[in-house]
């Protein structure tokens, strides 16, 4: 979440409420509830490690507000991760280590850990594809990472026949 | 929506097979011990070793598995366009693969609706005539081929293009026509070979809203695909492996469903 907050700070000077809201409203349902506590436990670590500063700014019959800006490290910080791509391919290394080792140990048969497998996408498949049915027309980036989502079972499919006509 | 009995099914039901079990679900298609040789240059292939599928009237069964698997050729025994070697094919109740030629053709003209991979549209009349023509052999009135070609088109979002020769229209656009002509006739089992396969994510969700109606009207479907969004509506998933039944499963409800979009981010870590 770190990398998050110094992205909205770099537009404009926030306090922690303020940056819930922006992600809430910026993402709807594509982030998870942002919770208030881990914010304001965030912008203390960036203001530790110096990427961030913070101003008390009085209220009337409130406590002070802690107003936040962003830092010139801050900056470089930000800079660096979004210029660094995102992770590599996602491969299920746990199913593919079962696969793999299983039947060696006597344990299984590689066709019935891939149908279990290719089982178990499809029941996720499904799901997703109510949730498709179901999403806000107008809410973009939900929409985008459902869609993302399917299209990366469907190559953990496809992947899951690669394996069976090598290895079964 | 609610399920209520098939439009399709004009025709006096099949009386159950004698070995049947008396509470089973009647099926609408199944084989036995079907088998497919080609030969090649003088060397036997088989792509289709002993397999034995069934249908249940108004269900839904896709066909999943490798190229090569003998998935296609499959759903051409089934849709009569080549002939088995051997086993048997039953379609409503009728053993139809020891049928001549012309009383098979009859039958599935009546009762089942063919979308092949390749469109095999015909090339001399518009988009409109090639979707009525199957529901107009089938004994529809023109009057109701004709409106049933309207909502069909319509639902494709194909209704501008009802005059277009065939050959003006893109891969896609040809793809949906096929799988209206196909639905013309209403037909009791209908036969796809990869509805998706052309086309972008959003002609893809026209065609899947269009299955799971034909679905929910009652009228089975069974169909080869690689696309898992196509797959997951169905009832029964079958995968075939070196031309036999490798996997033949109903489509599981996972215990933990993904019901959020927050839940997919979980789904990610």
């Amino acid at each position: 979440m770190r990398q998050h907050l110094l992205a909205l700070l770099a537009k404009e000077p926030a306090h922690g409420y303020e940056l819930k809201l922006a992600l809430e409203q910026i993402f709807g349902e594509a982030y998870p509830s942002p919770n208030i506590g881990q914010i304001y436990v965030t912008l203390k670590r960036l203001e530790q490690d110096g990427l961030v500063q913070s101003e008390d700014v009085e209220q009337a019959n409130r406590p002070n507000k802690k107003v936040y800006e962003l830092t010139a490290d801050g900056r470089d910080a930000l800079r660096a991760w979004v210029e660094e791509p995102g992770e590599g391919p996602r491969v299920r290394d746990d199913f593919f280590v079962k696969l793999i080792l299983a039947p060696m140990a006597g344990l299984a048969d590689r066709m019935e850990l891939i149908n279990l497998q290719r089982r178990h996408y499809l029941g996720i498949m499904r799901s997703l594809a109510g949730l498709q049915a179901s999403a806000d027309r107008e809410d973009t980036p939900a929409r985008l990472l459902i869609e993302g989502a399917m299209l990366h079972l469907q190559a953990d499919l496809d992947w899951l026949e690669r394996c069976q006509e090598e290895l079964v | 929506m609610s399920r209520s009995a098939p439009k399709g099914l004009q025709f006096p039901l099949p009386s159950l097979e004698a070995d049947a079990a008396a509470d089973a679900p009647p099926a609408l298609l199944r084989t036995r011990g079907l088998v497919k040789v080609y030969r090649a240059e003088g060397v036997a292939v088989e792509a289709v070793r002993g397999v034995d599928v069934e249908v249940a009237i108004g269900e839904f069964v896709a066909i999943m598995g490798p190229s090569g698997s003998g998935k296609s050729t499959l759903l051409h025994v089934l849709g009569g366009l080549e002939p088995a070697t051997r086993g048997e094919i039953w379609l409503r109740g009728q053993r139809v693969d020891k049928l001549s030629t012309a009383a098979w053709a009859l039958l599935r003209r009546r009762h089942v609706g063919f979308m092949f991979q390749f469109f095999n549209l015909l090339s001399n009349m518009t988009v409109a005539d090639n979707v009525e023509l199957p529901a107009l052999l089938a004994g529809a009135t023109p009057r109701q081929a004709r409106k049933r070609r309207e909502e069909l088109l319509g639902e494709l979002g194909l209704a501008a293009k009802a005059g277009a020769a065939p050959a003006r229209l893109s891969g896609g656009e040809q793809q949906r026509v096929a799988l209206a002509r196909a639905l013309a006739n209403e037909p009791s089992l209908l036969l796809a070979d990869e509805p998706t396969g052309n086309l972008d994510s959003s002609n893809t969700r026209d065609v899947l809203r269009l299955l799971q109606r034909t679905h929910d009207r009652g009228q089975a479907i069974l169909l080869v695909t690689h696309d898992a969004r196509v797959a997951s509506l169905a009832d029964r998933v079958i995968n075939l492996f070196d031309g036999m039944v490798s996997d033949d499963s109903p489509v599981m409800r996972i215990p933990r469903p993904v019901s959020s979009v927050r839940d997919i981010l979980e789904l990610h870590s």
